[in-house]
Order: structure tokens, then C-alpha cells, then sequence
């Protein structure tokens, strides 16, 4: 019983993390129409530089949150940077884009192992949230709570951001159709540096408050972006609901298939994948075929 | 043309006496990878190029074909038998791959197949009982063909060297074949195709074929020449760099892929013996090729040879006549 209630609240976890990172490979695919092959890089980065800020720099020890704001916005500016100089000397050349961002993603990887070394770094969990909390005979660890909190709150800003103001008015006419946001007047490069950014800045996010779940080592980049690819495939690109919904899904069969058919986890992990290609091509809740 | 006829000519005679003037057992081995990489390059190049379908998954293929080989081999089989299973596997592998992975194109196909890709990853890496694991599976010893040893480094070259040239013209054959026409006219125009009455989806799936076979034939060389196949020969750096070999060559052209190769190959070859890994220098000559010279190397060359010899010859054709005698 106590093992299935721990699999079933490290599968959340993992599937909020998850959705922190795919909600921003959804909105950069939905509106750019590239899969961002650099986004397990974006993670792996937020990661490595809350790792390093956490563990002290310049001799100063940076608070968990603080480090993992910083991080965030860091890795902001590198996606900002990214869209703005690369990217977009790439106008309508989609293919040619992907394949940009692979370049970047193996550059970012080779940089990582040259600065922080091939040694996993584990990232202790923020002092505050290092207790349990007890439920009769069931054991929940806070910081994973906390952790399915945070996802929760995300979730609720970017749905109010996308829904309730113009900004996502106007995202959601890009996703609907580009040319013709275009043509009413939306400025729609302007977007995909902001969604780019803003995806980039969650995906940091993810790397860093996961790092203590996770710990942070050389190659978590291509673990997780197949993770957020599978769950935009399954949830629909360019869909909130569809990467929430998809990441919790991907978060159950990863920690099941793992305790369950450690051998095959992988397998079963993108069987739900291929089910959805062959049923239904756009996504549980995607509006297009990519 | 001519120019053409010759340096074909002059490539086949220096590629076939190349033990002879290349002093020292390395660099025949880096010949040997060139010319099995370039047939992996070629496959690639059937979908990438002339398919328009920009497949991210093909070292997984590549690796399927190599662990049947050396599973069958494991198992007490000859090498017949195991490079039957190595094609026979590779490209029924390839066929159920590309069921899935053309309900898409453009984008959904990238995704798609790199997601394959990953999940053959996975297997290999996970799959213990079947493939080892990390550990891999090792090979002892090569086929001997007609009785011919195959160990020493220039007699692998040769049989390389062969199934090479045989590849090389397989895909020529291809490529001016009704179906090599009409791939092309698949991934230009799609639409229009279909309704001239051709069945796209067949065109692409018969591609796939090709190219798994292709792939396939390059993964047997691959595996008998490193005698050891792990996961790592399937993951996505892998996958990313026959792409690179396809993109820098120039992809939709028949030659164009053998030097994007013999680039590859050679760059890492020179680079891993300064550092120990190549990532940056790959992902960056995939940018830089991708931004400033998108149509590959040997398209690029020909472009500005076609540009120079405008410029010379008019201006000599002329003259001639100026210079006539009345």
C-alpha cells in the first residue's frame, strides 16, 4: 500500500515537473511550429547554474528561491538571445531551425560538461521544506508537495496569462494563425521572443526545483527533452490543458513503468505516444497536425 | 560532363589504389569509416534529401542491424546467417519505423522519428537480457568471404570499398528510376502528385525501404569493422551527425553525402586527437552550415564553379571571334 502511495505522489512530481518544462516546448511549438530541440538544454542549464549559485559563488550562498529566480531569468536572456540572433535569421526555414536548435542543444551540452564536469551534483533540498508531512500511515516528503504546489500555480498564472489578458489574446491568434494575427496588426516576432523566452525561463525553473529530485549531471538535458517531447505529441501542441494533462500521464507510466518493467520502461513510456499518432494525430487536445 | 567523367574516373583510381599511397594502418581505417559512413549518409540521404522527409532517428536503425548481427552471432550462428538477419531485421525494422513515422511530414516527421529514435535508444540501453546494456556486445572476428581474410585493415577497405561502389550505384540507379522521379516530385509538390494519381504514401514507404536497406548494409559494415556495437552508436548525437554528413554535403545530391562523410569523419578523426569529445565542434559546424551555406558543400561548390566559368568562358568566346580573320 505504502509502496503504490509513493509511486503515485513521485509520479505527480515527476508529471508536474514535466509540465513545467513541456508547457513552454507546447507554446514555442504551437506558435513557432518548431519542436525546440534546445529545450533539455534550457533545463540542464537552469539547473547547473542554481546547482552553482546554491553551492556558493563568489563565496556567497544564494537562497534555493533566490537562486532559482536568478537562474531562470538567466536562462531567459539565453533563449531571448537564441530566438533573436539565430533563430530568426531563419525566417519560414523550419527544418533549418531544428536543426539550429540541435546545434545549440550539443553546444550547451559540451559547454556543461566542460565548466561543471561529468560528476552528478546533487542540490540539497531547501532547508524549509525538508520534513513530512504524516496522513494517518501514509508519509508525504514536503518539498515533493510543495513541488506539485508550484506546478499548480503555474499552471493557474499562465492559464489566466493566456486566457485573461491581451498579451495571451495575442498568442492565442498566433497559435490560431500566424498570417493572420499578422495582418491585424500583432507584431507576431515580437511574441516568439517573449514565448520563447518565457518558455526558456520555465524550463530553467523546472531544472532547478527538480534538481534536488533529480540531481543535476551531464545528459539530463536529452533525458528529459524526449519526456517533453512524448508529452506534447500526446497532449497536442500549443495546448496548456494538453501538456498539464499529458505530463501527468507521462509522470505515472515513467515512475511505474521504471518500479514495474525497469527493462522495458523506456518502451512503455512511448507506447502512449504512438497510440495517439496512430488514433488521433493533433494530440489529445491539439488544434493542428504539426 | 567531361569534367565530370574524369574526376569520377580519377576519384575510382585514387579510392582504389589507396592502401598503396596512404602509409600507415590508421588512416586506411579512417578510409575504411568514410566509405561505411557514407553509405549510412547515402541512406539518410534517399529520405532527407530526396524525400524531403528529415529523419532524426536513423542510428537507431543503423544500431538495430548491428545487435542482430552480433546477437546472431552470440547465439552460435555463421556469419551468413547473421548478416542475412542484420538486413532482413534492419529493414523490417525500418518498415514498421516508417508506418509510424509517415502519418507525418515536416516537423511531425522530425519529431516522430526522433522520438523512435530515442526508444531504440531506450531498449538497447535497458534492455539487458537482450543486448547487454551499457556493457554491449562484442564481435569476434570477421566473415572471409571466398576464403579471403577480411582482418587486415587494407582488406577490409577493399570489401568496403566494394559494397561502397555497389551502394553508389544502387542509389544512382535509383534516383533516375520512375520512383526516384517521382519521391522528388513527392516532396516538392505533394499535393499535386497525389492528384496526378501517384499514391504518396506508397512513394514514401518504398523510400524508407531503400533507405533502411541502405542503412542496414552500412550498420553490417559498421559492426564488423568496430567488432562491438553499445548504445552509444544509437543515440541521438549519432542520428545528428549521418544528418550533418547528409546537410554538408548537400543533401538531395548523389555525391554530395559521400563528402559531407568524408568531412565528418575526417574533422573528428583529426579533432579527437586533441580533445576528447567533438559536441561543440559538431553543433557548431551544424549551425554555421545551416545558416550560411544551407544548400550543403558540393552544391555550394558547383554553384560558385558555374558562377566562375560564366564569368571566364563568354568573355574568351568572343574574343576568338574578334581575333578571326575576316
Amino acid at each position: 500500500m505504502t509502496f503504490w502511495l509513493l509511486l503515485t505522489v513521485n509520479s505527480v512530481t515527476f508529471g508536474s515537473l514535466l509540465f513545467l518544462l513541456a508547457a513552454g516546448f507546447s507554446l514555442i511549438f504551437g506558435l513557432m511550429r518548431i519542436p525546440n530541440l534546445t529545450h533539455g538544454s534550457l533545463f540542464m542549464l537552469g539547473a547547473y547554474f542554481g546547482a552553482t549559485m546554491v553551492g556558493g559563488l563568489l563565496s556567497i550562498e544564494f537562497d534555493f528561491w533566490v537562486a532559482a529566480l536568478i537562474a531562470a531569468i538567466l536562462v531567459a536572456a539565453f533563449g531571448a538571445i537564441v530566438e533573436r540572433f539565430l533563430l530568426r535569421r531563419l525566417p519560414g526555414q523550419q527544418i533549418a531551425q531544428v536543426l539550429a536548435t540541435l546545434g545549440i542543444s550539443f553546444m550547451v551540452a559540451d559547454f556543461c560538461l566542460m565548466v561543471w564536469g561529468g560528476d552528478p551534483i546533487n542540490v540539497a533540498t531547501p532547508d524549509s521544506l525538508t520534513g513530512f508531512i504524516r496522513l494517518g500511515p501514509m508519509v508525504f516528503p514536503n518539498y515533493r508537495l510543495a513541488v506539485i504546489a508550484i506546478a499548480v500555480v503555474v499552471a493557474i498564472g499562465l492559464w489566466l496569462l493566456l486566457d485573461r489578458t491581451r498579451l495571451g489574446a495575442m498568442i492565442r491568434a498566433g497559435v490560431d494563425d500566424p498570417d493572420m494575427a499578422r495582418v491585424v496588426g500583432i507584431r507576431v516576432s515580437q511574441l516568439f521572443t517573449i514565448v520563447f523566452s518565457l518558455g526558456a525561463a520555465l524550463a530553467a525553473f523546472a531544472g532547478i526545483i527538480g534538481a534536488p529530485i533529480l540531481s543535476v549531471y551531464p545528459g539530463i538535458d536529452q533525458d528529459m527533452l524526449p519526456l517533453a517531447l512524448v508529452v506534447v505529441i500526446l497532449g497536442g501542441s500549443g495546448s496548456l490543458l494538453g501538456s498539464f494533462v499529458g505530463s501527468i500521464i507521462i509522470g505515472f507510466i515513467y515512475n511505474f513503468g521504471q518500479a514495474l518493467l525497469p527493462e522495458l520502461s523506456y518502451f512503455v513510456l512511448f507506447l502512449p505516444m504512438l497510440l495517439v499518432l496512430l488514433v488521433r494525430p493533433q494530440g489529445l487536445f491539439g488544434r493542428f497536425v504539426p | 560532363m567531361n569534367a565530370r567523367v574524369v574526376a569520377i574516373v580519377i576519384a575510382l583510381a585514387a579510392l582504389a589504389t589507396l592502401p598503396h599511397w596512404i602509409q600507415g594502418d590508421y588512416y586506411i581505417n579512417v578510409s575504411s569509416q568514410i566509405l561505411f559512413s557514407a553509405i549510412f549518409a547515402l541512406g539518410l540521404n534517399v529520405l532527407a534529401g530526396y524525400g524531403g522527409l528529415v529523419s532524426l532517428g536513423h542510428a537507431g536503425l543503423l544500431g538495430i542491424t548491428a545487435y542482430a548481427v552480433g546477437y546472431t552471432l552470440q547465439a552460435g550462428f555463421g556469419h551468413p546467417v547473421a548478416i542475412l538477419a542484420g538486413i532482413v531485421i534492419g529493414v523490417a525494422s525500418m518498415a514498421v519505423y516508417a508506418v509510424l513515422s509517415l502519418r507525418a511530414t515536416g516537423i511531425g516527421f522530425i519529431m516522430i522519428t526522433l522520438a523512435l529514435g530515442e526508444i531504440i535508444w531506450g531498449l538497447a540501453y535497458r534492455w539487458i537480457g537482450i543486448t547487454n546494456g551499457d556493457n554491449g556486445i562484442s564481435l569476434h572476428g570477421r566473415p572471409q568471404p571466398f576464403g579471403l581474410s577480411l582482418n587486415s585493415p587494407a582488406a577490409f577497405y577493399y570489401m568496403t570499398l566494394v559494397v561502397f561502389l555497389i551502394s553508389l550505384a544502387a542509389m544512382t540507379m535509383f534516383v533516375r528510376s520512375p520512383l526516384g522521379a517521382a519521391l522528388m516530385g513527392t516532396r516538392d509538390q505533394p499535393r499535386r502528385m497525389n492528384a496526378l494519381g501517384y499514391h504518396v504514401w506508397a512513394i514514401r514507404f518504398w523510400a524508407c525501404l531503400f533507405s533502411g536497406l541502405l542503412t542496414a548494409v552500412s550498420g553490417i559494415l559498421f559492426v564488423y569493422y568496430t567488432q562491438f556495437i553499445s548504445p552509444q552508436a544509437l543515440d541521438l548525437t549519432s542520428s545528428a551527425e549521418v544528418l550533418l554528413m547528409v546537410i554538408a554535403g548537400g543533401a538531395g545530391t548523389l555525391f554530395g553525402p559521400v563528402v559531407g562523410a568524408a568531412l565528418v569523419v575526417i574533422v573528428k578523426s583529426v579533432v579527437s586527437a586533441y580533445v576528447t569529445r567533438w559536441n561543440m565542434l559538431l553543433g557548431a559546424i551544424f549551425v554555421v552550415i545551416v545558416i550560411f551555406m544551407p544548400e550543403g558543400i558540393v552544391p555550394g561548390t558547383v554553384r560558385l564553379w558555374r558562377a566562375a566559368r560564366r564569368r571566364f568562358v563568354p568573355t574568351a568566346a568572343p574574343a576568338s571571334k574578334a581575333g578571326a580573320p575576316p
